[in-house]
């Protein structure tokens, strides 16, 4: 692609992708602008992670495109590729180096070499050393630095792999079910950390918690069955007779 | 993470071992050559030899240590690799054979003129070089395990599915060495050494020398797997051990580190082969069974998988134990000793020894802080005085 096709940031055109005749994305087609937060909600089945795993090259789609930044077709990339562009992504359950300690998470993540013969006599540096205290600042985690990631609560690691995201220093962070599991607390803190890191970064957050949803209080998209019932503001989507049938309830 | 990669790699535990590694070194083969045969302190060169077999298990045991314990990669076929380095090794020996052979043939090995060879078959060129050979060691190793893991981690062939595969490597080439048009002498192996760089393998000597030679490989194996695990590669390998999927959405290329260290593994098992050939004097095909390269992996599960240390000291206890309980009335029943003690070690001690021994360590330094803590003196300030 030598000319962007789109304005868009993330742009998904008629994605398709079946398992055994499962049609877990049915043509689907998301745009999100870049520096936008947007709230995936829907019920179970509905295909959020499936879109999450086709952004990221886990999975291929059938059919369909996938763009990014408008010019970069993620369907011919796999995920190292695709995390090399700046696409960063929490998984569902938290999924963070336990035997590593908290700072050495992030020093993982933090963007810089990959290549497997650097490694070996890399050094860390005062940027490097800056850079993740800034993070260990954000993330809330600066008192629990030392310990191994296994050791934290379920709240912490959530944040870590937040913070871990953050170290990647992408352009497009994708967040999957981030406050599940968290206390009512917790749950507004986040909020507030996803609220911070949209200042600088688009962000795509797939989430159950509809107080959490209303909370971050920016554009929603709700999916069923593999395609877009409903987008718009909080207060339209959840007044949407469909969402309302199919998500919500009465 | 700041300090230099020499000083990352060198902790307390590693100097130690290595002390340990270098006093055994020296003082083994000192204590054969130098004593006399009656004195208490005499080591006989029969010892020289058994021991000098297990430091070379013990190089084979880190070799599986650092893609196992570090990357979570399980090789149930590294005695395949272990077996084509002793194979590099034995084709020199029996190149130097020359006219000493039963047939007397100055170029062919005895078993190719019993099979009525004609000529040398062109992958025996070159083997009557030392310098060769060794490259040999270590090439037909790590290029084997450069291809095979190059499908396998491309293919994301992880777990039971990798152990599997690597089973039927060494199997097929089992297989194949038994027969006698392969080239390598059938399932008698080859065997019946003579010299090595012009010295007989035999003499005291020679061992004494081979045994200080494994001990030093075994050293600088250790020392470039530390080097590795201290490093942020090493991390690295944890991560992928842990958490592969992570890893690769971090933006890693998770298969080259696992295609990096596999073959760096097998090349060092390479390397222990081609020490162990010149000091049990025979290699054949059965090196290539499956249930040897199991047996190793239990050295360094009951050693303490992902120590380093702990595999060394794991293949040696061990091997140290088969040794006396094959010789032994037991002997009927060594398989079943070994198995109960893999099911034993996996119940009781599922970090293996050195593991274990880390783990109460680490827990009794943390219990000690804290109670420090508790009450409330640091362990870097002074007491407070006590309020008059």
């Amino acid at each position: 692609m030598d000319m962007r096709t789109t304005q868009a940031l993330l742009y998904l055109n008629a994605v398709s992708v079946s398992f055994d005749g499962f049609r877990a994305l049915n043509d689907l087609s998301i745009a999100v602008e870049a520096g936008e937060m947007r709230a995936i909600i829907g019920p179970n089945g509905a295909g959020k992670t499936t879109m999450m795993d086709v952004i990221t090259g886990k999975t291929r789609p059938d059919k369909g495109d996938v763009y990014f930044d408008g010019s970069y077709d993620l369907t011919k990339l796999d995920e190292t590729q695709i995390a090399e562009l700046g696409i960063g992504r929490k998984f569902q359950k938290p999924t963070v180096f336990n035997m590593h300690t908290v700072e050495h998470n992030l020093l993982l993540a933090l963007k810089g070499e990959r290549r497997v013969r650097k490694t070996v006599l890399w050094r860390e540096g005062v940027a490097e050393q800056s850079r993740i205290d800034e993070i260990l600042g954000i993330i809330r985690l600066g008192a629990v630095r030392s310990r191994v990631a296994g050791s934290l609560s379920h709240g912490q690691k959530q944040w870590l792999e937040i913070g871990m995201l953050l170290a990647q220093d992408p352009k497009l962070l994708l967040v999957d079910e981030p406050v599940a599991g968290m206390t009512d607390v917790e749950t507004h803190q986040t909020a507030d950390l996803l609220k911070e890191i949209n200042k600088h970064k688009t962000v795509v957050v797939v989430e159950h918690d509809m107080t959490f949803v209303r909370e971050l209080g920016v554009k929603v998209t709700c999916l069923h069955e593999g395609s877009v019932l409903a987008e718009g503001t909080i207060d339209q989507v959840s007044q949407n007779d469909r969402v309302v049938e199919v998500y919500l309830g009465r | 993470m700041t300090s230099s990669p020499l000083i990352r790699a060198l902790d307390r535990g590693a100097v130690a071992f290595i002390l340990v590694l270098v006093a055994i070194g020296v003082l083994v083969p000192a204590l054969n050559l130098l004593t006399a045969e009656s004195s208490v302190w005499h080591v006989p060169t029969y010892l020289v030899a058994l021991w000098g077999k297990y430091v070379c298990y013990a190089i084979l045991a880190l070799s599986i240590d650092l893609i196992w314990g570090y990357c979570g990669i399980l090789s149930l076929g590294h005695g395949a690799f272990f077996a084509l380095g002793g194979y590099a090794m034995g084709m020199y020996l029996m190149r130097q054979i020359g006219t000493r052979g039963v047939y007397g043939n100055p170029i062919l090995p005895d078993f190719m003129v019993f099979l009525n060879w004609p000529e040398l078959p062109v992958f025996w060129y070159g083997f009557n070089h030392f310098a060769y050979a060794v490259l040999m060691v270590f090439l037909v190793p790590g290029v084997l395990a450069f291809v095979f893991g190059w499908f396998a981690f491309r293919s994301r062939v992880t777990g039971v599915y990798l152990s599997i595969i690597t089973q039927a490597l060494t199997y097929a080439l089992l297989l194949g060495f038994f027969r006698n048009n392969f080239g390598f002498g059938g399932n008698n192996g080859l065997t019946d050494f003579k010299d090595i760089l012009g010295f007989n393998v035999q003499a005291q000597e020679t061992r004494a020398a081979l045994f200080a030679i494994s001990v030093l490989a075994l050293i600088i194996g250790f020392f470039i797997c530390r080097t590795i695990v201290a490093s942020k590669l090493g991390m690295v390998l944890v991560s992928i051990r842990d958490a592969e999927s992570r890893t690769r959405f971090l933006g890693y290329r998770v298969e080259n580190y696992k295609l990096f260290v596999f073959t760096l593994s097998a090349c060092m098992a390479g390397v222990a082969g081609a020490l162990y050939v010149p000091q049990v004097g025979i290699i054949n095909p059965s090196e290539f069974a499956p249930a040897n390269s199991i047996e190793a992996v239990i050295w360094v599960a009951v050693g303490g998988r992902g120590t380093l240390i702990g595999a060394a000291i794991g293949a040696v206890i061990v091997n140290y134990g088969k040794t006396t309980f094959t010789s032994g009335p037991l002997a009927p029943y060594w398989l079943f000793l070994l198995g109960s003690l893999f099911v034993l070690v996996t119940l009781l001690l599922p970090r293996g020894i050195v593991g274990t021994v880390r783990h109460y360590s680490g827990a009794l330094r943390d219990r000690k802080a804290s109670a420090a803590a508790e009450d409330g003196i640091t362990p870097n300030e002074p007491a407070p005085k006590a309020a008059e």
